[in-house]
């Protein structure tokens, strides 16, 4: 870590100061949450209230969970369309051919203009309008997260491809490969390894906006909370929101460890995946990190 | 895993809730509504949209989520309420039983477009029959008349009528009736919309809002899940005539429900309905049923 | 007539609410942001971790679930926003900031690490270095991601319309219902309004990354 640099390994009394920061700041932290906790204490909301997550015989957690199936499955179904989607766009952005790039650039710089919300909710309600046919709440939801985030996975495996050492498609073209030879084997498989961390953290983000699934009534997770709440009433309101945001956490964190150990396995397999990770830092000083970091709003 | 709680003081709670939940009617331990049974024996002309609802079997209906007595999906996913029985009335008659009615959430801001892009066959919604409506969609019904009133703190003893409302902060639910109606001959009060009823008894709970406007059946089922925290104002200031949402111009499928709402009003299906879902809330008995309005 | 000749200043009351929701969380954002990079780069454990834990949950949540904990969890805590475009401000903000914090801490570690040797060298303290050195060539890389960030929140404050906040998108709703007919007009309209911001703002963004790219 760069950061080390910044300061000096503390002799005694930097030491001194640093634990005596470490207790103020933990004694701050503590204050502040004693004072929460009190402050719920005070508005009744220690009580029995928080046992409903517990309690099967109200089916409410069988609810959240058959919910986290309903929330996984849409981004499932997401990535799983999304990600060849968004190689196939980063492709195309990068042709050689105007008519292709053209109308590639618009479709994704539209998604990545409009808010999803918006989308998903034309998806239901204007799509039938449009086609006839209606999508229903699961496919409304799920065609939204495809087309958002081809775009901006799109964008990602762009930035990736754009990253990669020019010798490195010279010296194919050099061995006579054509061109869709050379972005299929050369530069998009080393792209998508390189852009593994910041396509996971977006990957994250879609898992996230399965939420917005609230506006067209797709029961996911947190619709399923609300839905609770409209079954037992406002005084379970904050339980089971709090709830649904442990379980999103959880099972983001454990998308980006699982991203982590297959980050590990990939540098064990290639070996010098450590010195890919410093030339990305000497090609494109941070920028694209960074760049491609914002994209997992 | 072992409980961490208790056993007594989990069964306690269990118990606890199960009486709670009975006395709001809304709970697992509910009432259970009455069986309707399928007409087997119903035929259609053909081309109608009975006849083709008949012979796909099932139907798909949009209904409120969130609303107690009328609408309310349970953590198991079962919709139960008024509305539901009378959607399931009027399946019955197409031959459809009652478990192949599939149930859509429509919030209050997307009935007329789910109706229109026949995202729905039919929508029964706490549905207030009006004339801005009948420009773009058909009313069979009413199949019950409710009327717009207030709901507030129960300690709360400022707010007795509509025109108490001046300066005061109410809540509504967007694209609804009630919420017109305060904005254009209640200028005076602050309106805030939300997209479901359920977020402001949320915000009323923390004071965010003085008080949650809609209909009175609706605020009743509210009241009975607030703990005694909320209590209804009792005076009801407009008349709200509930009808069943359907695609303009389709008059033969508009006569099929209303002779079907007519038959439940005669032969006690209509109560007993009602007596199973928003009468358990409201304690009273059915009242009488609404004259239909066959326009 | 058309539903948004109709509803013209609705509409534009619609989208200044949207730009204010957009400016005021995003000002609140870098600040606290900002803020919490320095805490995650700092020597002082305990404001490591809380802004690694700050970072971590906020980043992990649906920016549907923070709206949910602001406007109807916090109230529980006694800290109740009486109004609700402030409520939606505040959950903006706070969910914005744990982006901005990984933007800006990115940006702190592109910085060379010579540079950060030679600060030290010359005796300069950690806020020194931080503030004379790090951070001004750290703003220069970040400011690209961070317009990304910009336009990420102007759509995300779509996210308010279901918390009694009468922008852009809670107007699709209201405008949907009472015009059923012209319903793709009316998301059509919406859709460019939205665009008059963020579209200018990415190409504002292209060009700074292309300026950005030839300094380098």
């Amino acid at each position: 870590m760069t950061t080390t640099v910044l300061f000096d390994a503390a002799g005694p009394r930097g030491r001194r100061n640093v634990r005596i920061a470490t207790i103020v700041g933990a004694l701050v932290v503590a204050g502040l949450l004693a004072l929460a906790l009190v402050r719920l204490g005070a508005n009744g909301q220690l009580g029995n209230e928080w046992l409903i997550l517990l309690d099967p015989s109200t089916d409410v957690p069988q609810s959240l969970l058959r919910a986290l199936g309903s929330t996984v499955k849409a981004a499932a179904l997401g990535i799983l369309f999304a990600v060849p989607l968004a190689a196939l766009l980063a492709i195309g952005r990068l042709s050689d051919h105007r008519w292709v790039r053209l109308p590639v650039s618009l479709l994704v710089e539209f998604f990545r203009a409009v808010p999803l919300l918006l989308v998903i909710f034309f998806l239901f309600l204007g799509f039938p309008i449009l086609f006839g046919f209606s999508l229903g709440t699961l496919w409304a939801l799920v065609l939204g997260l495809i087309l958002y985030n081809m775009a901006v996975i799109g964008e990602i495996f762009r930035a990736g491809i754009l990253s990669i050492d020019r010798g490195q498609s010279e010296a194919a073209y050099a061995l006579g490969l054509r061109k869709w030879q050379v972005m299929t084997f050369i530069l998009v498989p080393q792209a998508v390894t390189r852009m593994l961390p910041v396509l996971v953290s977006q990957l994250v983000v879609l898992l996230k906006d399965t939420s917005l699934g609230f506006i067209i009534g797709y029961v996911e997770l947190l619709r399923q909370a609300r839905g609770n709440v409209e079954f037992f009433g406002s005084r379970y309101s904050l339980q089971l929101y709090v709830a649904a945001t442990v379980v999103y956490i959880a099972i983001n964190l454990l998308l980006s460890w699982l991203a982590r150990r297959l980050e590990r396995r990939r540098r064990t397999r290639t070996g010098g995946a450590a010195k890919i990770q410093d030339d990305l830092a000497v090609v494109d000083p941070g920028q694209m990190a960074a760049g491609a970091d914002a994209h997992r709003v | 895993m072992r409980h961490p709680i208790p056993r007594a003081v989990f069964s306690a709670f269990a118990l606890a809730l199960v009486l709670s939940a009975c006395s709001s009617g809304a709970g697992t331990g509910g009432t259970t509504a009455p069986t309707v049974t399928a007409d087997t024996k119903a035929s259609f002309p053909a081309g109608s949209t009975m006849a083709r609802l008949q012979q796909a079997g099932k139907v798909t209906v949009g209904t409120k989520f969130d609303q107690p007595g009328f609408g309310l999906r349970s953590p198991s996913g079962e919709v139960q309420g008024f509305d539901v029985e009378i959607a399931k009335i009027i399946a019955g008659k197409l031959g459809i039983a009652p478990t192949d009615v599939n149930f859509v959430e429509t919030v209050s801001a997307n009935r007329e477009p789910f109706i229109q892009n026949g995202q729905v066959d039919y929508v029964v919604a706490t549905y207030t029959i009006n004339d801005d409506r009948k420009k773009v969609i058909d009313f069979a019904g009413p199949y019950y008349v409710a009327g717009q009133d207030i709901m507030v703190k129960a300690d709360d003893e400022s707010i007795n009528g509509p025109d108490d409302l001046a300066g005061k902060r109410v809540c509504s639910v967007d694209g609804s009736t009630p919420a017109e109606n305060i904005r254009t001959n209640y200028p005076d009060a602050t309106l805030t919309t939300f997209d479901v009823y359920s977020k402001c008894a949320d915000a009323l709970s923390n004071g965010q809002v003085d008080a949650v406007t809609t209909d009175n059946v609706i605020l009743t089922g509210l009241v009975s899940q607030s703990n005694d925290a909320f209590k209804l104002v009792g005076n009801p200031f407009t008349e709200e005539p509930y009808g069943i949402g359907l695609k303009k111009g389709d008059d033969e499928f508009r006569s099929f429900i209303n002779d079907a709402l007519e038959e439940s009003f005669g032969n006690g299906t209509w109560a007993a309905a009602w007596d199973a879902t928003a009468g358990a809330i409201t304690g009273k008995p059915a009242p009488e049923p609404p004259t239909i309005d066959r326009y | 007539m058309n539903v948004l000749t109709d509803n013209a200043g609705l509409l534009f009351s619609g989208f200044l609410k949207t730009l204010q929701l957009s400016v005021v969380a995003g000002v609140g954002a870098l600040i606290i942001g900002t803020l919490l990079a320095g805490f995650r780069v700092s020597p002082i454990p305990p404001l490591r971790a809380a802004a690694t834990f700050y970072v971590e949950v906020l980043r992990n949540t649906p920016l549907t679930a923070v709206f949910f904990l602001v406007v109807f969890g916090l109230p529980q805590l006694d800290l109740t926003f009486q109004n609700f475009t402030y409520a939606a401000m505040l959950a903006l903000t706070l969910y914005t900031a744990a982006f901005v914090c990984e933007v800006v801490r990115s940006g702190i570690n592109s910085v060379s690490m010579g540079q950060a040797e030679a600060a030290r060298a010359l005796g300069l303290t950690f806020r020194q270095s931080l503030r004379e050195v790090i951070l001004p060539q750290a703003f220069r890389t970040v400011v690209p991601p961070l317009g990304n960030v910009w336009i990420a929140l102007v759509k995300n404050s779509s996210i308010a319309a279901g918390f009694a906040v009468t922008e852009l998108t809670a107007l699709v709703g209201r405008l949907a219902n009472t015009n059923a007919s012209q319903v793709l007009v009316v998301f059509g309209g919406v859709a460019a309004a939205y665009m008059v911001i963020t579209v200018p703002s990415a190409i504002g963004v292209n060009y700074l990354e292309r300026r950005v790219a030839i300094l380098r």
